[in-house]
């Protein structure tokens, strides 16, 4: 075994692979708010309540109707993300057409509405949510004890977010998404439901959030603030990997992940502001984001 | 006949104010995090508990007018000093109440001594409040971070947990915490083998709680509270910490935390409280009353909440002796000269560097199957009388201790 500045290798290969576990949700997250800006122009500044929806939808099916974790793996995002496509069917498309800060503005707004309204009923320290059975323990790899259910959410985040950027940048459909954004009236041309579209992509992007969010029941706090703490953090990922760019949010969300990670090691107080003081930087250097095209 | 007329107008005015002498007002002001991770711990449950203190109060003492405003300060020391600048310069607010988070209540009380009000503490945990940074126009009432590494690092060194690695949050309330339990456990005959400082509302715990197993540490003292509090030991259930032979202290746990884990991830945690709502019948008949004031049936009160109430009963007793609340020193001195009584925490007396004195608890959560009905979370394992539970008073640096 030897030493790097100071830290047992061990150690910190467990922290390397504790970061990329992290990322793995700054990824997801960051994931759906790529989408959204990407095809809908729309700074999706409810992304954090959504998440935090997902989580509660996920304790709600345990304790009400006794559905479990797997169950609400798939219904969570069903649920929110049909939610999310009221919200655009009522809202959000009549402000396509105005400036950037109408949409965030707008799910600011609902953001602070529905994490209220939570907090009204179910208070702010949260529930109690039992890990499956079948993903609890773990694996001993020798530097760290490895829980199975961090692989679990590795492995899902990996699969999802890969999944996601094949649709849009390698598939027909992705195609007509990515036209119906360049030039909306000249895909309709073509017959293609534009508006339905948008629509579905929308609720698509905060069904993302939802999943993240049951993931993220069996370790962290389900709480009404929950997503809130963890947006701000996201859209620093969002602007760091380029606005709207669907790979820039994957690879910098495990990026960063990693990052704070060994903050968290080398200077654990630094641990919350690293993600902002790099994003500070890239403003700088690259005021596009690192995988960001110049408009 | 002029001078009659003379005579009437004098004792008119004479008449006039005994009657203004009798009548009292005061001015209460709530503050607490009303919407973030302390919310279940004080927040509109601290109000609500001291509506319950006014209108018991108020029932019995017809003569004294309260009126009662309650403020978010976010956990910000900024919002929070300016919120209670407001209160004292515009408002007339004459004592300032609850206030969780440290870094917040040591800015307030700094204020209330510049401006000659009252403060009265019961979220704020630090110990520094009532020690260095102590002054005569506060009291803190529930508990702080001696009385909880007291309890509970004490009892755990005892059985054979003595070498210890800290998970802090990095602001004042944690570093007394931490300060004050690692002090606890060196004096027990233990070890503090290492530690690491958070920041305040961190979301993932793994990396922290992979550097505490790797420590060996025995156990791993969590100076932290609320969902921070939650956070690590859900994590840690799932890094298999306790599995592995360690074993969590919770230094600050409050029921609401408990209800959030789980009694299934909470089993076994030692903790010090000074009240728990179902030890003895008058707390449980308070706590009907406070979940009807609160309309939350399902939720239980916190000891902050608990202290909230108890304070402003004696401090409104302290207001009637020193026949008015405008001069905040000479009413924190009225509630330290009177023994106080209350039907949450019983006989008692607050000390001369402002520190409520009474018994602490040391409770065990309790296995789910030992929970007989909603809120039933603990073991009392043991009473810490008053005389051991708080920090001597010359060991805490306060100058008005010494005089």
């Amino acid at each position: 075994m030897f030493e790097i500045f100071g830290i047992p290798s061990q150690a910190l290969f467990g922290q390397l692979l504790l970061g990329l576990i992290n990322g793995s949700f700054y990824a997801l997250l960051s994931l759906g708010l790529a989408v959204i800006f990407g095809m809908l122009n729309i700074i999706n500044f409810s992304h954090g309540a959504q998440y935090m929806m997902g989580a509660f939808v996920a304790f709600f099916l345990l304790h009400y109707f006794g559905l479990n974790y797997w169950v609400a793996l798939v219904i969570a995002p069903i649920v929110v993300g049909a939610f999310g496509v009221l919200i655009e069917r009522l809202f959000l498309q009549w402000l396509y057409k105005l400036d950037h800060l109408y949409g965030l503005l707008l799910t600011f707004g609902i953001a602070l509405i529905v994490e209220g309204l939570f907090r009204n009923q179910f208070g702010s320290s949260g529930q109690p949510y039992q890990m499956p059975e079948q993903l609890t323990g773990g694996q001993n790899l020798g530097f760290m004890f490895l829980p199975n259910y961090r692989a679990w959410v590795i492995v899902l985040s990996l699969t999802v977010c890969l999944g996601t950027w094949f649709i849009i940048e390698r598939t027909r459909l992705g195609a007509y998404l990515r036209a119906a954004t360049e030039n909306p009236t000249l895909v309709r041309a073509f017959g293609v439901n534009v508006s339905r579209m948008i629509t579905l992509t929308y609720g698509f992007g905060v069904g993302l959030a939802a999943l993240a969010g049951v993931m993220a029941a069996p370790i962290y706090n389900v709480s009404p603030q929950m997503g809130a703490e963890l947006i701000i953090v996201v859209f620093a990922v969002v602007v760091i990997g380029g606005m709207g760019s669907i790979m820039g949010a994957i690879v910098t969300g495990f990026g960063l992940g990693v990052i704070e990670g060994l903050t968290k090691v080398f200077f654990p107080e630094a641990s919350n502001t690293v993600i902002f003081v790099i994003m500070a930087i890239v403003l700088l250097v690259r005021p596009a984001g690192l995988f960001g095209r110049r408009a | 006949m002029k001078r009659l007329v003379g005579l009437a107008a004098l004792t008119a005015a004479l008449m006039c104010g005994t009657a203004q002498a009798q009548q009292i007002t005061v001015k209460i002001g709530v503050m607490s995090d009303m919407s973030s991770l302390y919310a279940d711990i004080g927040g509109p449950g601290s109000t609500a508990a001291a509506k319950l203190a006014i209108a018991d109060f108020t029932k019995a003492n017809p003569n004294v007018k309260v009126e009662l405003l309650s403020a978010d300060h976010q956990n910000k020391a900024d919002v929070g000093s300016s919120v209670v600048n407001q209160w004292f310069d515009v408002e007339k607010v004459d004592v300032v109440v609850d206030v969780p988070n440290s870094g917040v209540a040591l800015a307030v009380s700094e204020i209330a001594r510049v401006k000659n009000k009252a403060f009265i503490v019961s979220g704020a945990a630090a110990s520094d409040l009532t020690g260095g940074k102590c002054n005569a126009n506060t009291v803190h009432w529930t508990y702080d971070t001696w009385m909880l590494a007291n309890g509970t690092a004490k009892a755990l060194v005892k059985t054979g947990g003595d070498t210890w690695f800290f998970l802090t949050a990095d602001y004042a309330f944690g570093h007394a915490l931490e300060r004050d339990s690692g002090a606890a456990v060196e004096a027990s005959g233990g070890k503090v083998i290492n530690k690491v400082r958070h920041p305040l509302n961190t979301n993932d715990f793994s990396s922290f709680l992979l550097q505490a197993q790797a420590s060996k540490a025995k156990i791993i003292g969590l100076a932290n509270a609320g969902g921070d509090t939650i956070n690590s030991i859900k994590q840690g259930a799932e890094f298999g910490i306790v599995r592995g032979g360690q074993k969590f202290a919770g230094l600050l746990v409050f029921a609401s935390d408990v209800n959030a884990l789980g009694l299934n991830t909470a089993q076994g945690l030692t903790l010090t409280e000074s009240w728990y709502w179902d030890l003895n019948d008058a707390n449980r008949a308070w706590t009907k009353r406070w979940q009807a004031e609160r309309a939350a049936a399902g939720k239980f009160p916190t000891m902050v909440q608990a202290g909230v109430y108890a304070g402003v009963t004696h401090y409104l007793k302290a207001v009637v002796a020193a026949k008015g609340a405008s001069d905040g020193k000479a009413v924190i001195a009225e509630m330290k000269k009177m023994p106080t009584d209350d039907p949450l925490f019983g006989k008692g007396a607050v000390r001369a560097d402002g520190r409520k004195v009474h018994d602490a608890y040391l409770l065990e959560v309790k296995k789910p199957a030992e929970s007989k009905y909603p809120g039933d979370f603990y073991h009392l394992r043991a009473t810490i009388p008053a005389a051991e539970a708080f920090r001597p008073l010359k060991d805490g640096n306060c100058p008005l201790a010494s005089g």
